[in-house]
C-alpha cells in the first residue's frame, strides 16, 4: 500500500491504496465519488473525465498514486452554493442529454474548452469534446450548451 | 479492468530513477504520462513487477534553448508543446503534429518521450522528430550518449533505449520559419493514424528551397519520403510539381495492412497526404 494526500473537490484526504488503484476506482469506491462514471475503462469515452490540478484527464488512465500531492475536481465538485454550475445549467437548459451516462465526462471537459479559449467556434467546441464519446448521438445539442454558457461568459467559473 | 499488482517508485532525481530500473531488472516498467502504458497495463498485456514513475523528475519537464537548437524534456506533456511559442517558431512541425495527437485529456498527460520510446509506428510524434533530424539523449549508469532520429526507432515498439536506460530528452535542430503541415488520415475521431505525413518546408519566394518528409505508420517505425525530399528540393511550389514529386512517397516503405486498409491503400494515401502536406506547408 501507498499513502497518498489528494485534495478532491476540495477537501482534503489521506489514504492508503494499492499502486494499481486507478483515479476513477478511488474516486468512486474509496470517496463514494460515484458522480464520476466508468464508461469504455479503455480510454477511449471521456466518461470519466475529472480535473487533475485543473486540467482535464481520463481518470480511468491515472493511478491514483499519481494524483499524490495534487488536486482533483470531479462532477460533485463543480456547483456553488448548492446551484448548478453554469455549465450544468446550459446542459440542462439545452436539453445536452439523453440517456446522461456521458454528461458527467462532457461538462468537464466543456469546462475545460472554456478555461482555454473563453469564445470557441462551434469548430473549436467540437474538436474540444474529440475524446467524449455519447453513444445517443446527442453532440448537436452538448455543442449547443457550451456555446451558451461560452456565449453567457460564465464558462470557466 | 484493474491492472495486476506491482511495486511503485516515483523518484525525484533522473539518478534515482536509473537506480530503481536497475534493481527492478528485467521486471520494471518506466511509467511517463501513462496514456499508452495504463491501458496495457489494465488489459494486463504486460505485468510488470516494479513500476518507475517518472512524473516526480521535475528536471524532466520543459523546454528551452540551446544554440541551434530546441532541447525538450523527456516528460514535457503534448499540452505543454502546444502551449509552446519557443516550439512554434523553431519546430512548426512538431506542434502540427501534437495538435493532431488523441484528445485534449489525453494530450494534457501524454508526454514526447513516452510516444517516442513506446514507439507504436502509428504514433503521430516519431514522424516530425525524424523529418526535423531530431536526436534523442539517452540516459544510463554510464552518463549520456545522444541518438540520431534516424537510428533510435529500430522496429515495432523498439527504440535504442537499452534496458537500465532512460530517455531523457530529445533535441531538435531549430527550423526557424519553415512552413509545416500534419496531414492525419482517420476514418474517426480519437483514432490512431492510417497513415500520416509530417511535412516542413523552407521556402524562397515562389520556391521549396528544402524540404523534410516524415511519414507515419508506413512501416514498422517512422520513415523519411526522400526521394520526394530530393524532387522538391529547388520545385515550384505548385499543385502540378508537388503532386508528381509526393507520387514516389511510398517508395521504400513497407506499410502493414489491416481492419483500416490494405498496404496498397496506404501507399496510395501516402501520396495523397504528402501532396496535401507539402502543399499546406508551403502555404498553398
Amino acid at each position: 500500500m501507498t499513502r497518498i494526500t489528494v485534495t478532491v473537490d476540495g477537501q482534503r484526504f489521506v489514504d492508503d491504496v494499492e499502486p494499481r488503484t486507478l483515479l476513477v476506482s478511488y474516486l468512486r469506491e474509496n470517496l463514494g465519488k460515484v458522480g464520476t462514471v466508468v464508461g469504455c475503462d479503455t480510454s477511449n469515452c471521456g466518461a470519466c473525465t475529472v480535473h487533475l490540478d485543473g486540467r482535464s484527464v481520463k481518470s480511468c488512465n491515472v493511478l491514483a498514486v499519481q494524483a499524490d500531492g495534487h488536486e482533483v475536481t470531479t462532477i460533485e465538485g463543480i456547483s456553488t452554493a448548492g446551484g448548478l454550475h453554469p455549465m450544468q445549467q446550459a446542459f440542462h437548459e439545452c436539453h445536452a442529454l439523453q440517456c446522461g451516462y456521458c454528461t458527467p465526462g462532457m461538462i468537464m471537459q466543456a469546462i475545460d474548452i472554456l478555461t482555454d479559449n473563453p469564445d470557441p467556434s462551434e469548430e473549436e467546441i467540437r474538436a474540444g469534446l474529440e475524446g467524449n464519446l455519447c453513444r445517443c448521438t446527442g453532440y448537436h445539442n452538448i455543442v449547443k450548451a457550451v456555446a451558451q454558457c461560452a456565449a453567457a461568459g460564465k464558462g470557466g467559473e | 479492468m484493474i491492472p495486476a499488482a506491482f511495486e511503485y517508485v516515483a523518484p525525484t532525481t533522473v539518478a534515482d530513477a536509473l537506480a530503481a530500473l536497475a534493481e527492478g531488472g528485467d521486471e520494471a516498467k518506466v511509467l511517463a504520462g501513462g496514456q499508452s502504458l495504463l491501458p496495457i497495463l489494465r488489459m494486463r498485456l504486460n505485468a510488470p513487477e516494479t513500476v518507475v514513475d517518472l512524473g516526480r523528475i521535475e528536471a524532466l519537464r520543459g523546454i528551452r534553448e540551446d544554440g541551434d537548437a530546441l532541447v525538450i524534456g523527456a516528460m514535457t506533456t503534448y499540452a505543454d508543446l502546444l502551449a509552446s511559442d519557443l516550439v512554434r517558431e523553431h519546430a512548426a512541425l512538431v506542434h502540427a503534429a501534437i495538435a493532431e495527437v488523441a484528445d485534449p485529456q489525453i494530450r494534457h498527460r501524454g508526454t514526447i518521450g513516452g510516444a517516442l520510446v513506446h514507439a507504436d509506428p502509428a504514433g503521430d510524434v516519431g514522424a516530425p522528430v525524424l523529418a526535423l533530424d531530431g536526436e534523442l539523449v539517452i540516459t544510463g549508469a554510464d552518463g549520456e550518449r545522444t541518438v540520431a532520429a534516424a537510428d533510435f526507432f529500430e522496429d515495432l515498439f523498439t527504440t535504442a533505449v537499452g534496458d537500465g536506460e532512460l530517455l531523457t530528452a530529445v533535441r531538435i535542430p531549430k527550423h526557424t520559419g519553415w512552413g509545416a503541415a500534419y496531414e492525419k488520415f482517420v476514418r474517426v475521431a480519437h483514432q490512431w493514424s492510417i497513415v500520416a505525413v509530417a511535412a516542413t518546408v523552407r521556402m524562397d519566394g515562389d520556391t521549396i528551397a528544402e524540404a523534410k518528409i516524415g511519414l507515419t505508420n508506413m512501416g514498422s517505425t517512422p520513415l523519411r519520403a526522400k526521394a520526394v525530399e530530393s524532387a522538391l528540393a529547388g520545385s515550384a511550389a505548385t499543385a502540378t510539381a508537388v503532386g508528381a514529386a509526393a507520387a514516389s512517397a511510398a517508395e521504400g516503405t513497407t506499410p502493414p495492412s489491416d481492419l483500416n486498409g490494405d498496404a496498397d491503400y496506404r501507399r496510395h494515401l501516402a501520396t495523397v497526404l504528402t501532396r496535401r502536406a507539402v502543399l499546406a506547408a508551403a502555404g498553398r
